[in-house]
């Protein structure tokens, strides 16, 4: 029977959201081909994640090795390089996350194996597969084909696929033998850095008062501080702002910074890159402003201002002050 | 230490307006500005403050029409020693995997211990050319590097993973690396700085100088063709305030004081 292999993604201890992600799309899919659901796991003691996947796939193909305790691509690369030239499966699903960009290019080449990374849609298509990826920070989404016959290897975006409750499987978990050696290894795991604690902690606020790139330079950085001082909020940006020094990373929203879910979140020019938008989908009202209409910011946000940030924020603020005298 | 980064220019769509050409399959790029990748801005700084610190080479490539030398230039200005163009009309509709093969060929001719790439393009986005590369090269890779110390015939990356945590590996050399964005601060180049290295050769090499067959290149070398580009599905969208400023900042505080419990 045709096989779709999802890899499992955990760190820590904890899986990654990102696996339940691309084990419903990679059902989805397997629906519409006929074919099987099976998830790799490469670990050490995981056995519990193992027990969590099984609802979630038609097996679970688990490889213990000491080896394996953390993400390493080279060891990552010799277990999978086995385990899909053995089962040989149409299609492998593996997240466009910073495990995946890190194995998945490398993996393939190896497999020769035509790969799409970042895909925001997958449809099947006769034998092949139908992508959609973003261009442009997002700014035009492309229709993508592959030119070569498979097997193939996708990676998906990470919350671009929503996680659905299906029926569980009855599953069950195979064992496979590690093939890693004793060898050396020119890539070596030495430890995880836990992000510096701030002065500030923004996961905790209210009120965020968030900053992007339209902010242009550091000097202008207090215009937003004292606005954010104003609500009783506190101020936080997307990644360019920290790229730039402008602000410390502990204020960061997105992807590789914080994720935040205070009341209200205005995004003060921003455009609403995924990897912002993944920190902050969860606040409970948006408000954007932007000089640009066509910002993607505007389709998660349920408040709208189109306006020059360097204009309309010192009248807002003028405005805070007297209505809060009231 | 010789050092080679890849590079592309790009059109910087951050701020710009955005609209499909008649092809159907790019944006329209005339009235865009051009500009240096932002990522191999920064991979290019890397690679010059290692140079500044250990001595060597620092040689810049990119795969582009005559046009993508500006790009050239302006690393050149920022310190590189050396710049390579791979042109060549077979190379046209290269993917990511083409583009890495073509960039393999031409890296091979080059002594070197360390590659750098940024971790994406602002335009395509597949994140993918840095590892490809190093799996064709067969050297090890590490990626999304935010800070990198060498050692003796080894470095020491850190790997930037989501929520803030970053890991810490050692890789042999030689090596690929790809550089995510803030691990340095990218010198200015002045419009002097440009004209300085105006004269500064660039070497134009194409297939038949990489000894690549025109199957392994351009569409026919590629795993993916783009059909056509649309513009996003809007979602439900937000709701716009509109009315003279006062009276925006006046809807924008009621929402405050009604979402956000603002007293």
């Amino acid at each position: 029977m045709k096989k779709i292999i999802a890899l499992a993604e955990h760190r820590q201890g904890e899986m990654r959201d990102i696996t339940w992600e691309i084990l419903s799309k990679g059902r989805q899919l397997a629906e519409g081909m006929g074919a099987e659901v099976e998830v790799a796991l490469l670990g050490k003691g995981v056995k519990n994640l193992a027990e969590a996947l099984k609802p979630k796939a038609n097996r679970v193909l688990l490889v213990e090795d000491d080896r394996l305790e953390a993400f390493n691509s080279e060891t990552y690369q010799k277990v999978l390089t086995q385990l899909i030239t053995e089962r040989k499966p149409a299609l492998t699903l593996i997240g466009h996350t910073a495990m995946g960009m890190d194995i998945a290019p490398s993996l393939a080449v190896q497999l020769k194996m035509p790969l799409a990374t970042d895909c925001i849609g997958v449809d099947v298509a006769g034998e092949s597969f139908a992508l959609t990826r973003q261009l442009y920070a997002g700014k035009v989404n492309a229709a993508v084909s592959f030119l070569k016959g498979g097997p193939y290897m996708i990676t998906l975006r990470t919350g671009a696929f929503p996680v659905s409750e299906k029926e569980p499987f009855p599953g069950e978990i195979v064992s496979i033998p590690s093939p890693l050696t004793d060898e050396g290894l020119a890539r070596r795991f030495l430890q995880y850095v836990e992000a510096a604690v701030g002065e500030v902690d923004i996961t905790q606020a209210d009120i965020l008062v968030s900053v992007g790139r339209g902010i242009k330079e550091a000097d202008n950085i207090p215009l937003v501080k004292e606005l954010a001082e104003l609500l009783g909020g506190a101020l936080s940006c997307s990644r360019p702002v920290v790229d730039k020094k402008w602000l410390p990373k502990d204020r960061q929203v997105g992807t590789s910074g914080k994720t935040v879910k205070p009341k209200v979140y205005i995004a003060i020019g921003i455009s609403g890159a995924f990897q912002h938008i993944a920190g902050m989908k969860g606040a409970g009202t948006v408000i954007a402003i932007n000089k640009d209409p066509k910002a993607p910011i505007f389709g998660v946000a349920q408040y709208g201002v189109v306006a020059d940030l360097f204009k309309f924020v010192p009248v807002l603020k003028e405005k805070v002050k007297e209505l809060k005298k009231k | 230490m010789n050092i080679i980064v890849c590079i592309k220019r790009v059109p910087e769509t951050a701020d710009a307006d955005v609209s499909i050409d008649k092809s159907g399959k790019d944006i329209e790029k005339s009235g865009l500005v051009f500009d240096l990748n932002e990522w191999d801005t920064y991979a290019i700084e890397e690679a010059i403050l290692l140079k500044e610190k250990t001595g060597g080479t620092v040689t810049v490539i990119s795969m582009g029409g005559e046009e993508s030398n500006e790009s050239l230039r302006k690393c050149l200005a920022m310190g590189a020693d050396n710049a390579v163009r791979l042109t060549d009309p077979a190379f046209e509709g290269s993917d990511a995997f083409a583009t890495a093969k073509v960039l393999s060929e031409a890296i091979r001719s080059i002594p070197y211990d360390l590659v750098l790439a940024g971790v994406q393009a602002e335009d395509d986005g597949y994140g993918q050319v840095g590892v490809t590369l190093a799996e064709i090269l067969g050297v090890p890779h590490a990626s999304l590097v935010n800070r990198l110390e060498v050692q003796d015939k080894k470095m020491k990356a850190h790997r930037e993973l989501e929520g803030g945590l970053e890991e810490v590996v050692e890789v042999d050399l030689p090596a690929v690396l790809t550089i995510q964005t803030g691990i340095n601060e990218p010198r200015y180049v002045s419009i002097m700085g440009i004209r300085k290295v105006a004269k500064k050769e660039i070497k134009a090499l194409g297939a038949s100088d990489l000894n690549l067959k025109a199957e392994e290149v351009g569409l026919s070398g590629s795993h993916l063709r783009l059909e056509k580009i649309f513009a996003p599905p809007v979602g439900e969208g937000a709701q716009m305030l509109d009315g003279k400023p006062e009276e925006i900042a006046s809807k924008v505080f009621d929402i405050l004081k009604d979402k956000g419990g603002l007293a």
